[in-house]
């Protein structure tokens, strides 16, 4: 199963291949990596069908998080990917949207990333 | 009476009234024309005349005092000729319109002057005259140039007193303007503080996580080199090395949305210093955009920026066109999310692009919306101070006036371009001078 990190931050992409380096390693976690909620809407089509964990950011230039969210639980349906969304700290407002758009899981930034590799090695 | 009688009289009244107000009177014939024991008012309490002589000196007097009136004139208007008695005693009352400039104030004197003349041994003799003016006064000289003067000295206090005010009312509205400009950085600043949190938070979180991820990796090096694998350990030992850049890039990234917020808000005078005008672009650019998005969630717009490498830095004062890309910015941000709103269709999409451009001696930088545009009869005004469409309460309505003025100050010029319905589009031009350093 593959993990698409979508987040307008270049940078998250070197810390995440950091943060799970032995996983990548060792082949637990695949990780892809989109830009954009645009960009991530292109790989997830490339992708296929494939299995997949979306863990998004909310606040992008162009298509926000939320936007993404919700066209990936209206589009993408079989097999309906896992989507977890990365909220700014005491964003209600943005997490109550998320919900009802239908997020599965949240994460608070800063990301806590043992909190993080555990939830996605308990899912995957 | 004969005509030679009337003649005469005409040509005595005629030297009479040359004797009072020719700027050369012949004092010497004074006695041909005047009665030895003439009697005599004027208006002032030094004008009471009882003899030839005091006339003479009364005369006299008049005389030196017209001397310092500038643009002596006077009209005459005749109001009564009247013969009585055995036509031997003649009244003759004329209006004198006097005019002259005193200490550089134009005066007029209305006069009135009643004459009687007295035939006698084959001529004509003034025995009595009073003259009255349609002004006010019990001392003073003939003309009323002293009075006047003391009129004069009067209103000048009063003009003083005046301008004093005036010159507090321009101290006290300069005063106010510098506040104004102090809360419209404010309220510019306010727009920013979301943005700027946003900004800083992002940079935070990149410091404290490749630091950790840092410390943890030092473990796996040694873990790897206990084991003998020297090429994994070195691997890791570059991704350490990296990790420190990132935390010094994201640090510095950090410490320049402070600076730059901190700049914005003072209000001294900024000082021009060589500036990478790409990244104060772009930093005001999200600056600009997370602040919006922050307020409003559901705010959103494709931001799009096309920076020419070759530009360098250039002398600029970095708050201050800092300040005028924040409100270009903000302005083409409200102008989309407008659109949007107000839009029925689903296809429109907002966006907002930025361009800097090298030419010879100028550096430009355009802001682009695909908003509604200006409209016409909003156009000209653009520019002036409190010049607003936004609801009360909104814009201050000198976030382009300021801008205008701060890119004037760089000798530089801030044009707009727009088509309704279509796009508005600022363009910012800045020479370079001499200062473009690598």
């Amino acid at each position: 199963m593959k993990i698409l990190v979508v987040d307008d931050e270049q940078d998250v992409k070197i810390l995440f291949q950091q943060r799970f380096r032995k996983e990548i390693r060792k082949g637990d976690l695949n990780f892809v990596f989109a830009f954009s909620g645009e960009e991530a809407l292109e790989t997830l089509r490339a992708m296929n069908q494939e299995a997949v964990l979306i863990l998004s950011d909310i606040n992008m230039p162009g298509m926000s998080g939320l936007q993404l969210l919700e066209t990936i639980k209206k589009d993408f349906v079989a097999p309906p990917p896992v989507v977890m969304m990365v909220t700014a700290y005491g964003d209600e407002e943005n997490y109550n949207t998320a919900k009802r758009l239908g997020a599965d899981d949240f994460l608070t930034k800063p990301v806590d990333f043992k909190l993080l590799k555990d939830k996605l090695i308990q899912i995957i | 009476m004969t005509e030679q009688k009337k003649t005469l009289l005409e040509k005595t009244y005629r030297n009479w009234l040359d004797l009072i107000l020719d700027e050369h009177p012949k004092l010497d014939t004074i006695g041909l024309i005047v009665d030895e024991d003439v009697m005599g008012f004027g208006t002032t309490l030094e004008e009471k005349i009882l003899s030839i002589e005091s006339a003479r000196h009364l005369l006299f007097a008049g005389m030196e005092q017209r001397k310092h009136l500038k643009g002596f004139k006077f009209t005459e208007k005749e109001i009564l000729r009247r013969i009585i008695g055995s036509d031997d005693v003649a009244i003759f009352v004329d209006e004198l319109n006097l005019s002259y400039t005193l200490d550089g104030v134009l005066n007029n004197l209305p006069l009135r002057i009643s004459t009687v003349l007295n035939y006698k041994e084959q001529s004509w003799k003034v025995t009595h005259w009073h003259g009255s003016l349609a002004v006010e006064t019990e001392e003073g000289d003939t003309w009323h140039a002293d009075e006047l003067k003391l009129k004069n000295e009067k209103l000048q206090l009063l003009v003083d007193e005046r301008t004093a005010e005036l010159k507090q009312t321009i101290t006290d509205l300069k005063a106010t303007q510098n506040q104004l400009i102090q809360s419209e950085k404010m309220a510019s600043l306010g727009e920013l503080t979301a943005g700027i949190a946003h900004e800083i938070q992002n940079p935070l979180n990149f410091v404290n996580n490749f630091s950790e991820v840092s410390n943890e990796l030092v473990d796996e090096m040694n873990e790897e080199l206990d084991k003998g694998d020297i090429e994994e350990a070195k691997a890791i030992s570059i991704d350490i090395k990296q990790n420190l850049e990132k935390i010094t890039h994201h640090g510095k990234r950090a410490d320049g949305i402070v600076k730059g917020m901190l700049q914005h808000s003072s209000s001294g005078s900024g000082k021009t210093e060589p500036t990478d005008i790409n990244k104060l672009t772009d930093e005001y650019f999200r600056l600009a955009y997370h602040g919006l998005r922050a307020k409003d969630k559901s705010f959103n717009a494709t931001l799009k920026s096309n920076y020419d490498d070759n530009l360098g830095e250039i002398d600029v004062i970095p708050q201050d066109i800092g300040r005028v890309m924040l409100n270009l910015f903000t302005n083409a941000f409200y102008a989309v999310d407008e659109k949007k709103t107000k839009s029925e269709t689903k296809d429109y999409k907002p966006t907002v692009s930025v361009s800097t451009e090298k030419s010879k001696d100028t550096i430009i930088i355009t802001v682009k919306d695909n908003g509604n545009g200006i409209p016409k009869e909003a156009l000209g005004k653009i520019f002036q101070p409190f010049f607003t469409t936004k609801p009360t309460g909104k814009g201050t309505g000198l976030g382009l006036s300021m801008s205008y003025d701060i890119i004037k100050a760089h000798k530089g010029e801030l044009t707009v371009d727009t088509e309704k319905g279509k796009f508005t589009e600022f363009k910012i031009s800045v020479p370079i001078k001499n200062n473009s350093i690598t």
